[in-house]
């Protein structure tokens, strides 16, 4: 690394008299990106290829494989086979969780928030809470899974306390960890903290003199939230929701963990149908639904920026 | 429809100079712990009279601002508007426009519904409301910016919306909090012209607070030099500059020079020479050695072989000269002497100061 | 386990001016909502506690598997970091002082490892692995570099942020010290906060994979607590707790050595906690 940047140096330092040609500008050039040539190495062959493996296979005939001397002709029935019948209910279930994962956080976050912001002698309470929050969005996958599990299984801490409270057996009532909704419980133990993290600076940067200016101009608290407070948070706000969406569609370990990759989920179904427990030869399908998850993934994620670019004009 | 009175011209707005309501702040007092903000403030505004709240930082005009404004409350003290007491009236409700300091402007929406944000709170309708938006931003030399957004405008650009957006609900009062401390020199000069200048055709009582003595100075109707929470005196400029009733009053309006004198008689002061009378009262414990407090146009300096003072440097004003000299005993004096006069007065030279009139000087304790 | 989102907070996460006049006074509904949300954080810990038992804490450690587990997963975070840091510190330094217009093409870059899930990642590198390095678990010290790629980043140019780099360069040289030097004596030194951050970042992420691992059939320690609940429920939820807990001191110590470095410096620095939105945000959502 120090050589290219040196070399980089001193074509420019060596400024004798003689007419600079422009081979040596364009070599200077190509010098100065040199410095970058190792990182783009290695972006390249651990994600860029990978990808572009994965998007290959993804239109291979399901028992093919990939054969270095001739591939197959590309079909879309892994893709087709992708959106019918248990892979369907896969997607439709992450969806939603994903979505709910988003939205409840969102919100409950939210309310998280406000309340520190607005709290007197906030101070500490504020950093408490960001603390807490920042630790608890670190705690995720299988120790989560296993906390949850110590909780709410059929021989759960809380299982117990509700049935001796209540007398009430939640499990014989239907309630199961292993279903979408159990899976999502556990999903906001990180969720939640991430929103608060995220939301708290946008809810700091409206500044009191907007609230002021609204007030002296006649604007009670609920004129001041629908016409100030609101529209200059919403971008934040929505793109939180985003970024907490795209999370839950990411997520695979939590589940994994708590249902033991029996659950109807796409990233669950992706390992099943690569980890060659399942149904060997499928494996073209599971870079189909890989590939259908990060496109999904992507359209959020650029949402996610423009918002972000929308919200850092205002808060500035 | 305009109609021209003595006071100035009414504004197609409906409203007639001298409009806005009298203030009268009595006895107004705040602690914040064991700070005491406010120490009994009171102060009566005129309709329509411009009264600059002046002083450092931490003397309390900030709050006694905000009091008026309703976002603080007093301890003790009451403030009326037109014979009736805002106590318990929401800021909400007060009917005053405020200038901030800066950034108030919401971002989120343009300079025209920025302006037009208090109407809309009174329930006008949208085509009133653009129209009268149109009008204070035509005032306020803006018309051109008003679908902009804040963060598209400049820093003076931002305070004139603001400026627009205060006075577009026709408030009794207008209160500026420094607004023009954010901003850089040219454009605040640029915007003193044109605050003064609405402020006047609109009639508007005003309270505008600051801490630089020249923007007071310039604008208000009348100044008041604040002090850790207490009035050390309200006046004209000109009578604040001439005749300040306090050391700090002179010496934070203006440039003083402090020159040593000694008590000769019971109120009077010999100073380079002469002997003066002292303003104002004799201030108690004081005789003997003492500072005297002489503006740099109340020194006359000539070009004296081996005279009291050697010239240390000049700083040419334009028709003045403000010469440097550093008379024997190592005081530095400032003398203000016509540039064309004061051409052979280079650094070096021997020269003499001398008081250029008689009139009752300033007197503090040696420091 | 994971790693959050860094970007570059004012020094010391900034108190927010409160609107004086404080109004608005309906402190019940704050009580409810800290309330509620402080059960439902303490209740799952609190029950992992109960659930294991004391026993269950002293008993993981005595298990062989769990030794061969743990020790390579911190074989795997030694590799890592250390890939890491030497590719991706004079990779930043590089770009911020030489090729600033590509700067933001290389936070576009490191986003991807967000965009595309672990899971995904995975089984697009099994696919491509060459023979040899499919057998070993080097495969996957290698990838988790490009896990940790985007935090790394994020913790170095926040870092180089905090301080005018560009000036002290210019000084630097100016008295004659050439690149090497300079980098080593100069800018280094003043990114340790930094690097000690991508560090910490990294080594949680790798202590806590278990998507990529499990796909690759290595037994890291995450691994081994999925696999060993069907020897005992207890010790795998004491484990669990017991990696929270590591998590967790590893994260107070980037707050420490954080606050007390920004202090020194009266800058801004890296804060592990705090997400300014003028700058993108970026998380794992689950960590992984």
């Amino acid at each position: 690394m120090a050589d290219s940047t040196t070399a980089a140096v001193a074509p420019e330092a060596v400024a004798s008299g003689a007419r600079p040609s422009r081979v040596t500008a364009a070599a200077r050039a190509i010098l100065r990106y040199a410095g970058v040539v190792p990182f783009t190495l290695y972006v390249a062959a651990g994600l860029v290829a990978p990808m572009i493996a994965i998007a290959v296979s993804a239109f291979q005939p399901a028992r093919g494989g990939f054969v270095a001397s001739h591939a197959s002709a590309p079909t879309l029935s892994n893709l087709n086979t992708a959106v019918h019948g248990t892979y369907l209910t896969g997607l439709q279930n992450v969806l939603l969780l994903s979505l709910a994962t988003a939205v409840v956080p969102a919100i409950f976050g939210f309310l998280i928030a406000y309340s520190i912001h607005t709290a007197r002698r906030g101070i500490v309470l504020r950093r408490v809470v960001i603390t807490a929050a920042g630790v608890f969005a670190n705690f995720g996958g299988v120790p989560l899974a296993f906390l949850f599990i110590a909780a709410l299984s059929t021989t759960g801490v809380v299982t117990g306390w509700i049935n001796d409270v209540f007398h009430f057996e939640i499990w014989n009532h239907g309630f199961s960890l292993y279903k979408p909704y159990g899976v999502a419980l556990a999903y906001l133990y990180f969720q939640i903290p991430l929103m608060v993290l995220v939301i708290l600076p946008a809810l700091e940067g409206l500044r009191p003199a907007w609230r002021e200016a609204a007030e002296n101009l006649g604007a009670r608290s609920w004129h001041y939230w629908r016409h100030v407070a609101g529209p200059v948070l919403l971008p934040s706000f929505l793109g939180c929701v985003l970024l907490l969406f795209g999370g839950g569609l990411s997520a695979y370990a939590t589940a994994e963990a708590l249902t033991g990759g029996t659950i109807a989920l796409t990233p669950i179904q992706i390992g099943a149908l690569l980890n060659g427990n399942v149904l060997a030869g499928q494996e073209n399908l599971g870079y189909a639904l890989g590939l259908i998850l990060v496109v999904i993934i992507a359209v959020v994620m650029v949402g996610y920026t423009m918002l972000q670019r929308r919200a850092a004009r205002w808060l500035r | 429809m305009t109609t021209n009175t003595a006071a100035g011209t009414a504004t197609d707005l409906g409203q007639a100079p001298e409009s806005g309501a009298p203030v009268r702040i009595q006895a107004l007092s705040r602690s914040f712990g064991i700070v005491r903000a406010l120490d009994g403030l009171s102060l009566d505004i005129a309709p329509g009279e411009l009264v600059a709240l002046l002083g450092p930082s931490g003397c309390g005009k900030t709050t006694a601002l905000r009091i008026v404004a309703g976002f603080e409350s007093a301890d003790s003290g009451s403030v009326s508007v037109d014979g009736k007491d805002i106590a318990a009236v929401p800021a909400a409700r007060r009917d005053m426009g405020m200038v901030f300091q800066s950034y108030s402007l919401f971002p989120n929406m343009t300079a025209q519904d920025n302006v037009g944000f208090g109407l809309r709170m009174r329930k006008l309708n949208s085509a009133s409301r653009t129209k009268k938006a149109g009008e204070l931003l035509e005032m306020v030399g803006l018309s051109a910016q008003a679908r902009q957004y804040p963060h598209q405008l400049s820093g003076g650009q931002q305070q004139r919306v603001a400026l627009a957006r205060a006075l577009a609900i026709e408030p009794r009062v207008l209160l500026l909090d420094e607004p023009l401390s954010a901003l850089d020199a040219k454009v605040r000069l640029q915007l003193r012209e044109q605050i003064k200048t609405l402020q006047q055709r609109l009639g508007t009582t005003t309270l505008f607070v600051t801490h630089d003595q020249e923007e007071a100075l310039s604008m208000a109707d009348r100044v008041g030099v604040m002090r850790e929470g207490r009035l050390e005196q309200i006046a004209t400029p000109s009578e604040l500059y001439s005749r300040p009733a306090s050391v700090f009053v002179a010496e934070f309006v203006g440039t003083m020079n402090r020159l040593p004198g000694e008590y000769a008689g019971l109120d009077e002061v010999s100073v380079l020479g002469a002997v003066v009378p002292v303003a104002g009262d004799r201030p108690s414990g004081l005789a003997g050695v003492v500072d005297v407090l002489v503006r740099p146009e109340g020194l006359t300096v000539d070009e004296v072989p081996s005279g009291n003072g050697i010239v240390t440097g000049l700083t040419f004003l334009g028709s003045l000269t403000r010469v440097s000299v550093r008379l024997s005993g190592d005081v530095e004096v400032k003398v203000d002497k016509p540039s064309t006069a004061a051409v052979g007065l280079v650094p070096g030279t021997s020269v003499q100061v001398s008081l250029a009139g008689a009139e009752p000087v300033l007197v503090a304790t040696r420091t | 386990m994971a790693a959050l989102a860094t970007a570059v907070a004012d020094a010391e996460a900034p108190a927010p001016q409160q609107a004086a006049g404080g109004r608005r006074t309906f402190p019940v509904w704050r009580w409810v909502i800290m309330l509620v949300a402080a059960a439902y954080f303490l209740i799952p810990l609190y029950s992992a506690l109960r659930f294991a038992g004391f026993k269950a804490f002293t008993q993981v450690t005595s298990y062989p598997s769990f030794g061969t587990a743990f020790a390579l997963s911190l074989r795997l975070a030694v590799i890592a970091t250390v890939l890491t840091l030497v590719l991706m510190v004079p990779t930043t330094v590089y770009v911020y002082l030489r090729l600033p217009r590509i700067r933001r093409l290389l936070e576009a870059i490191t986003i991807l490892p967000i965009v595309i899930p672990p899971i995904v990642l995975i089984i697009g590198v099994l696919r491509l692995a060459p023979g040899f390095l499919k057998g070993t678990p080097n495969l996957l010290g290698l990838e988790y570099v490009v896990l940790a790629m985007p935090f790394a980043y994020r913790s170095l140019d926040a870092g180089l942020r905090s301080f005018d780099v560009k000036t002290l360069v210019e000084a630097s040289n100016s008295l004659g010290a050439g690149w090497p030097t300079t980098l080593w004596r100069v800018v280094i030194p003043n990114l340790r906060t930094a690097m000690l951050s991508a560090t910490v970042l990294t080594v949680a992420l790798v202590l806590g994979e278990y998507t990529m691992a499990s796909l690759d059939n290595f037994q890291t320690f995450p691994v081994w607590i999925v696999n060993f609940e069907q020897n005992s429920g207890p010790v795998s939820v004491a484990a669990s707790l017991l990696a929270l807990f590591v998590t967790w001191l590893l994260l107070m110590l980037i707050v420490t050595v954080g606050s007390r470095s920004s202090r020194k410096r009266g800058g801004a620095q890296v804060t592990l906690f705090s997400v300014s939105t003028a700058t993108v945000g970026r998380t794992v959502g689950e960590p992984e």
